[in-house]
């Protein structure tokens, strides 16, 4: 689409105003669109879709396109118009679409609130389903030392990392 | 009824008109809203509508149900202007567009907006911690009859990959006319934008925004906590709050801008005819003068509630009754006439 106010270049703004409370809508380029006054502030507002194919690349015409399998949509689309089929399209398009999540937020991983899982009815019962969880990712951190440390041949530091491991297997064993 | 949040003046109201929580959620098993048919839409409106309505919390039966599409159009600008719903929710024609409303307009809850769920909680003021309460005790009720799209690693997942995380943005609409005046507002605006920060007019267009009204939000959803990004937000809010204080303090010093003052005054209390552009000019050095101590008697609740009802929609929806252009600034004035000279 052309821009509606130079009328020669692309446009890569679209704006929706209500003035006197007539809703108007404007393609402007990004040009006209900064003498317009949306400038700077609005550019990572409204100019998701150009920024998204900007940075998934155009896939190659050659490749058979995947499809999600539970709306359809494939890459190209979502690419094109900046929006995501489903929540499916996440996980089918992951690697595709985190470099265009780690350019918007700079950041790749939810780090806010979670769903309230439906088996979790009181507090205590969170606690103890949460546990198991991090618990051997903290072993397995401390496993991963430990053998550094072995083949290092600084013993002394494997023989803190022993306690500490064993420390966490006897209280989880404890929990149980 | 309870008073309206546009109705009353909350903390640090000399700037502060009011806080935003907006959260975006989504139905697992439906695809988003732009590839929903007709028929998925309707469903994914009951499937809300029932959520919210016959849950057994207190606040189901203050919530009240619009078909938004049956509204006439001066009906659904009114509802952007009162800041209930988004310019988009009414302009889009996708269709099955469905408000829930409470009583007070406190929350809204658009259904097939940009996500299935778009629940909004707006308060008087600079409040933004009474805003996510709220927002998150409703989210909680939805959480319960619903099953919203999540992931471990992606947070809640929304149609539109800025949303993703917490898909919630949290704003404050601020009264910045000193710092206008200087013309501080672009460095402002780009400094901001560094912090993951975004500043916009609230009201009209381009760089100086009618009635020195802005709009701060944050950007980024994922990889922040809820309560990391509204603590940014509020220490962000309090700095500008205190340098718009500041330069306050000598500007309404200035003759110039106290001969504005009065003249708004003056002209809001004794027009026949004014516009909606006007009329928020001279409403905002009203409530410069109100703040400053020069003018009186003229409450700052008063001024926040006609900065809403004189938007043109929202003038036609109370009066009840189509009006042409100039029969709406008569209407206006009159209505500043007698709530200003009261």
């Amino acid at each position: 689409m052309l821009c509606q106010s130079c009328k020669n270049k692309q446009a890569t703004t679209h704006i929706k105003s209500i003035v006197n409370g007539e809703l108007t809508e404007m393609n402007l380029c990004s040009e006209c669109a900064a003498k317009n006054g949306y400038g700077n502030v609005f550019e990572h507002f409204f100019d998701i879709g150009s920024l998204m194919s900007g940075f998934m690349g155009e896939p190659s015409s050659l490749a058979v396109e995947t499809h999600c399998p539970n709306c359809g949509v494939t890459f190209a689309q979502i690419s094109k118009g900046g929006r995501v089929g489903c929540a499916k399209c996440y996980d089918v398009f992951y690697d595709r679409l985190l470099p265009s999540i780690k350019r918007i937020h700079g950041n790749t991983v939810h780090t806010g609130k979670r769903l309230r899982k439906p088996q979790l009815q009181s507090g205590s019962a969170a606690v103890s389903e949460a546990e198991p969880a991090k618990q051997p990712s903290k072993l397995d951190i401390l496993n991963e030392k430990l053998k550094t440390a072995i083949e290092k041949q600084e013993f002394e530091q494997a023989a803190k990392l022993r306690d500490e491991i064993n420390e966490i297997k006897n209280s989880m064993g404890g929990n149980q | 009824m309870d008073m309206k949040w546009y109705e009353k003046n909350g903390s640090d109201g000399e700037v502060v008109i009011s806080s935003r929580i907006r959260l975006a959620r989504n139905l697992e098993e439906y695809p988003f809203p732009i590839r929903c048919s007709a028929d998925v839409r309707k469903k994914i409106a009951e499937k809300v509508k029932d959520a919210v309505l016959n849950s057994n919390s207190v606040i189901s039966p203050r919530f009240s149900c619009i078909e938004v599409d049956n509204l006439g159009a001066g009906e659904k600008v009114s509802l952007v202007e009162r800041h209930l719903v988004s310019p988009e929710f009414i302009s889009d024609k996708s269709g099955d567009k469905t408000l829930l409303l409470l009583d007070d307009e406190s929350v809204s809850i658009m259904i097939n907006e940009e996500d299935h769920v778009r629940l909004q909680v707006m308060c008087e003021g600079f409040d933004l911690d009474r805003a996510y309460e709220q927002a998150s005790r409703i989210d909680a009720l939805l959480d319960e009859r619903l099953k919203f799209a999540f992931s471990d690693t992606l947070g809640y997942l929304t149609q539109c990959p800025t949303n993703l995380g917490t898909g919630m943005r949290a704003s404050v609409m601020l009264h910045l006319p000193a710092l206008q005046s200087t013309k501080a507002m672009r460095k402002i605006a780009e400094n901001l934008s560094k912090l993951g920060l975004t500043i916009r007019g609230a009201y009209g267009e381009g760089s100086e925004p009618s009635a020195s009204m802005y709009q701060l939000s944050n950007q980024i959803t994922l990889g922040i906590s809820e309560k990391v990004a509204i603590e940014n937000l509020k220490n962000i809010t309090k700095q500008l709050i205190a340098q718009e204080m500041k330069t306050r303090e000598t500007f309404v010093r200035q003759i110039g801008v106290q001969d504005s003052i009065y003249r708004s005054e003056g002209i809001l209390k004794s027009a026949r005819l004014i516009s909606c552009d006007e009329a928020l000019k001279h409403l905002s050095n009203l409530r410069v003068g109100v703040t400053a101590g020069l003018i009186k008697n003229i409450p700052l609740d008063l001024i926040n509630r006609l900065i809403v009802e004189i938007q043109p929609a929202t003038l036609i929806h109370y009066t009840g009754q189509q009006l042409n252009p100039q029969e709406r600034d008569a209407v206006r004035a009159t209505l500043l006439r007698n709530n200003l000279n009261g």
